[in-house]
């Protein structure tokens, strides 16, 4: 028991046996259908709606236009609110929007008895517009005399920042003689997060009082937003989490559930469920970020990096979402990895297009940033003829790091050995030579990439997570979080810990899966790796105060200083040997029912984590290229990741895979796709080549076991970072196979057949023309 | 929900036929596969359906008499696969709707729904189309017959009138027998996918198996609807197997079709795809026939 065993997950049998309960199980009766109409253009304003002939259609209750929407702009990201107006989310978005900023944006919204007759009114409601030229990239919305997207940045960037380090500028130190310099531009594309269970939520009234049931990784934060956007008292809203089919960063944002509310409030209470397709999820709701970077590099000829510039343009999308955030976290992030002895100079920016708004998702940043810097390491290392380990191991992060910009400390570092695992694993030396000097039309190579990856927030933001404890007549024990399960195993791993503080057996723990934000501790939610690390503290303070508890009314029950007595896997046991004195039902049932003491046990605590770790890990992999064809057959794979100490390997390794196949679909093939008008081209299943299992190659996880001293049993992050580096690792070996350096993200067929075509490993024929 | 007017399940074949003619709005539905799919987005929102999903006269796998043999269109691309008859004689056919969607589409999914869509990306469509399928069709009219070849009119339009059904394909035992074949479906996944560019090559070599006695080449999506390519074919008829050979067969069929650029793909790329999967198709279907290619 306890932390390091492989327990199943708490979840499981629900889970396997279709018996989970998801948001739409928790459907009311007499539940009505929300349909969002939307708009037909990317960048406008709607001038007028018509709504008369989708009232006639039988079944239609209500519709409501963007005419008729409280006059609130409110902000959807899934921070914790900060009490600064500064640095508080951008709230750039109403309910409805006259003003419309992507293709689909919500203009109009129908309510009907039956989900059909929604969607045959929404079809039928017309608006017209006043339409504006559309943006695709950042480039073209800073073009001179691009309107704003929003009044409020005329210039259409939402934010800019600077940082430098080091006594002098890059250009001074790059000048310098004896140095290479390396340059390269790389380019990410748009992606979404594709969860199972598209996003729904339904709401009703109790009383006064507007209940949410969401598909969401942050109820306690949807409860404040929902707030916000309808102008209404926090206290006012309750908010129930059941399970979720999965997030990514996608339900760390608050999407529909501020609609559904306003609609049920508008109908006298009756309940309201709002349900996208997944044609709506992918170009309404959020993506990752597409961004370009620009990197700049002076290196000395033994490998010592000397300076670096850094120029990243962000596009934001319509809707600022988490906005700026994902391309400053990037900007620390390839601070962080890499120290160079004289200058770095960085500059990011975050610009608002009219293509679906980036937000949240799995790595924030981070897997953008390692595909141009990862990639920019191999250029670098060709550059010298260095080895590209052993450049990466001269110059990257070491234990007692602290980085200068957020005082962020590297407490414990596996990185090395992570890199020493991998190239064991694949062979690495012996591979990167047989690479050399191919000439057939199948290729093989080998390419690794490596990450640092921080644990929470803090110090950006707060980090602040609550527990509760509550015994039972049995000897069992409720655990209550706000925290949530979203798939990744949390409920598992928290009843791990609390059974090994406490010393009550697992089968003991009953987790309290959903939250209920009338009830559920505050917790601000699932992201950002956060939860083992900060609400695993709050755990622990709480399982400490809990075994105290009841230790001392095992004192006093059995009239011995509570010092001399221990709780072991479940009994109240002597300290010195360990012969047990009193079962925890015995000791709960007096509890409970002592004529003499009689107290409910329970233990609380809040826990304001005020520290931050890096957590580490790298990919190594083997390629075959089809070169004639385009494609790139994944020969072996291996993630190797230094997260400190694993609560529970099994799940770990389940959390490297599934990272490890999104990296994979982020390398070879995921792309969302737009026309000039920003229309998507292909937000669908069919066209958006999401891998399946078919596609997907044995996938091979492996630890380095570090003791974080910070972490509340030694653990870091681990949630995101296994979809990190695969896409960099991707695109190093198939330079390491064919000599072409891809830089501009995906690697699917024909982008391959094209540039190997460029580089001339195709044979270049004019296309015949048939008339 | 599905915005359906009507549901009608035929009685037989007649009964469609007689639905069919009652209502020109009507929509014939098998498997539901691309049916339901064009439901829900709307193109085929709010029609009336006639199924023809369960009736026993359009299912099943038979040898007639003379060896021909004999596929009734609502049989599902599963059992076509796993059918004796087909894995002995057609083997290529099985190879080929083995690789359609994924396993639920499979069982679902018709061969007759898959001609019938005249969509080009249909993998059992260019497979039939190198066999020189021959399709019957019966109408109110009665039936009539003729070969695969002449059934498309169109992209996503074949012949087949509004009050008709496909009631059989049929593939004689002169094109069969001594065949040896290999299709090709590439698409960006191994699953759940369309067809960037399918290739069927099929063959009958030499008795000593070092020259090509008779080649059939078809694609699909190389052009608005599956097609063959007659002088690639010709060029490889009575030829010595070598590389050479495969290179100018590649190259006889890159001046045949006729791919569009689209989002999707590049003319320029499903070109260089149309000469390779030649080689490829033809050399792995070489291999099936017991034959090699000399270098």
């Amino acid at each position: 028991m306890g932390i390091g065993s492989r327990i199943p997950r708490v979840d499981a049998f629900e889970k396997v046996t279709g018996r989970a309960r998801y948001t739409d199980d928790f459907q009311m009766p007499g539940c009505l259908y929300a349909k969002i109409v939307r708009s037909t253009i990317a960048n406008g304003k709607v001038l007028s709606i018509q709504t008369d002939q989708a009232r006639q259609v039988e079944g239609v209750v209500e519709i409501f236009t963007c005419f008729q929407v409280p006059d609130i702009q409110f902000p959807t990201p899934g921070h914790p609110w900060s009490v600064e107006p500064a640095h508080q989310d951008v709230s750039d978005r109403k309910l409805l929007n006259q003003r419309v900023r992507i293709y689909g944006d919500e203009i109009a919204v129908v309510v009907a008895k039956d989900p059909l007759a929604a969607k045959k009114a929404a079809s039928l409601v017309e608006a017209q517009y006043e339409e504006y030229p559309v943006a695709l990239t950042p480039a073209q919305a800073m073009e001179p005399g691009f309107p704003a997207i929003h009044e409020e940045k005329p210039n259409n960037i939402l934010a800019h920042s600077h940082f430098q380090q080091g006594g002098v500028p890059f250009e001074e130190a790059a000048a310098q003689p004896g140095l290479s310099l390396v340059s390269g531009t790389y380019q990410t594309q748009t992606v979404q997060h594709c969860h199972i269970e598209p996003v729904i939520s339904s709401a009703y009234m109790e009383g006064s009082r507007i209940v949410v049931v969401s598909s969401t990784q942050i109820p306690h934060i949807v409860r404040r937003v929902v707030g916000q956007a309808l102008g209404v008292p926090w206290g006012r809203i309750r908010v129930i989490k059941p399970y979720i089919g999965g997030g990514f960063g996608n339900k760390q944002e608050v999407l529909y559930e501020p609609l559904a509310a306003w609609l049920t409030l508008q109908l006298g209470g009756r309940p309201v469920k709002v349900e996208l397709t997944r044609e709506e999820i992918f170009s309404c709701t959020r993506v990752r970020h597409a961004i370009e970077f620009q990197l700049r590099t002076a290196v000395r000829a033994d490998g010592r990096l000397m300076a670096r510039k850094f120029t990243a343009w962000s596009n934001q999308g319509g809707y600022a979402s988490h906005g700026h955030a994902i391309v400053a976290n990037a900007a620390n992030g390839y601070r962080h990895l890499y120290q160079d002895e004289q200058a770095l100079e960085e500059d990011a920016y975050t610009v608002y297009t009219n293509i679906s708004s980036g937000g949240a998702m799995r790595g924030y940043g981070i897997p953008q940033l390692c595909f141009a810097m990862e990639s920019h390491m191999d250029d670098v290392a060709a550059a010298i003829g260095m080895d590209p380990v052993e450049f990466r191991l001269k110059n990257c992060m070491r234990q007692g790091y602290v980085d200068p910009g957020t005082g962020i400390t590297c407490y414990s570092s596996g990185l090395r050995e992570c890199l020493e695992k991998g190239m064991e694993a694949i062979g690495w030396k012996e591979k990167r030579l047989a690479a050399k000097d191919q000439n057939g039309s199948l290729r093989r190579g080998v390419g690794m990439a490596m990450f640092s990856y921080k644990t929470g927030v803090y110090p950006i933001s707060l980090e602040t997570a609550s527990a509760r404890m509550i015994l039972n007549q049995d000897g069992s024990a409720q655990l209550q979080l706000g925290a949530t399960e979203i798939g990744q195993g949390a409920d598992t791993v928290f009843t791990q810990m609390a059974a090994e503080t406490t010393g009550i057996e697992e089968s003991q723990i009953h987790i309290v899966s959903f939250q209920d934000t009338d009830v559920a501790p505050f917790d601000t939610g699932a992201y950002a790796s956060r939860q083992t690390y900060v609400t695993g503290m709050a755990v622990k303070d709480t399982a400490m105060q809990f075994k105290k508890k009841l230790l001392e009314y095992a004192g006093w029950l059995l009239k011995r200083p509570q010092e001399e007595l221990d709780l072991r896997h479940g009994k109240i046991v002597e300290k010195t040997d360990g012969s047990p004195l009193l079962t925890l039902e015995e000791l709960a049932m007096n509890a409970f029912y002592n004529l003499e003491r009689s107290v409910h046990i329970t233990a609380e605590a809040t826990h304001h984590c005020k520290d931050n770790t890096f957590a580490f890990g790298a990919c190594f992999v083997e390629v075959e290229v089809d070169i004639p064809v385009g494609k790139v057959k994944v020969l072996k794979i291996l993630n190797v990741h230094d997260s400190g100490v694993l609560i529970n390997p099994q799940l770990a390794e389940a959390q490297v895979h599934g990272g490890m196949s999104m990296g994979l679909g982020y390398a070879l093939g995921e792309c969302l796709r737009y026309d000039a008008k920003g229309r998507p081209l292909n937000g669908n299943l069919l066209d958006y080549k999401l891998p399946t299992a078919m596609d997907t190659p044995e996938l091979e996880a492996d630890f380095v076991e570090t003791v974080d001293p910070s972490g509340p049993y030694g653990n870091k992050a681990l949630g995101e970072p296994p979809a990190i580096p695969v896409a960099p690792a991707v695109r190093n070996a198939i330079l390491n196979a064919t000599g072409v350096a891809l830089n501009r993200l995906p690697f699917d067929p024909q982008s391959l057949v094209e540039t190997f075509t460029e580089a001339g490993l195709i044979e270049r024929r004019e296309a015949e023309v048939h008339v | 929900m599905y915005d359906i007017q009507s549901f009608y399940k035929a009685a037989n074949v007649k009964d469609a036929v007689r639905a069919l003619e009652a209502n020109p709005q009507a929509v014939v539905i098998a498997g539901g596969t691309d049916v339901l799919v064009k439901i829900r987005e709307g193109k085929l929102a709010g029609r009336d359906l006639i199924s023809i999903h369960d009736l026993p006269e359009l299912k099943g796998i038979f040898m007639e008499e003379d060896g021909t043999i004999l596929i009734r269109p609502c049989t599902s691309f599963s059992q076509i696969e796993g059918h004796p008859l087909i894995q002995q004689k057609l083997p290529m056919l099985a190879q080929a709707v083995g690789q359609v969607g994924g396993p639920q589409i499979r069982n679902m999914g018709t061969v007759g729904g898959n001609l019938c869509n005249g969509v080009t990306s249909a993998d059992s469509a260019s497979t039939l189309l190198a066999m020189d399928a021959q399709l019957e069709l019966e109408g109110p009219k009665g039936t009539r017959r003729l070969p695969l070849r002449e059934f498309y009119a169109g992209p996503g339009r074949t012949v087949r009138e509004h009050e008709e059904l496909l009631t059989a394909i049929r593939v004689r035992k002169e094109d069969y027998e001594g065949f040896c074949g290999y299709y090709i479906k590439y698409a960006q996944r191994s699953a759940m996918d369309i067809a960037t560019l399918g290739c069927a090559a099929y063959l009958r070599l030499s008795p000593d198996k070092t020259h090509i006695e008779q080649l059939r080449l078809a694609y699909g999506v190389a052009a608005p609807t599956p097609i063959r390519c007659g002088k690639a074919e010709q060029a490889a008829q009575g030829q010595r197997l070598d590389q050479q050979l495969l290179e100018r067969i590649g190259e006889a069929a890159v001046s045949e079709v006729n791919p569009r650029t689209s989002w999707r793909a590049s003319r320029e790329f499903r070109l260089q795809l149309v000469r390779e999967l030649a080689k490829r198709a033809i050399a792995q279907a070489v291999v099936k026939g017991g034959g090699e290619i000399h270098a």
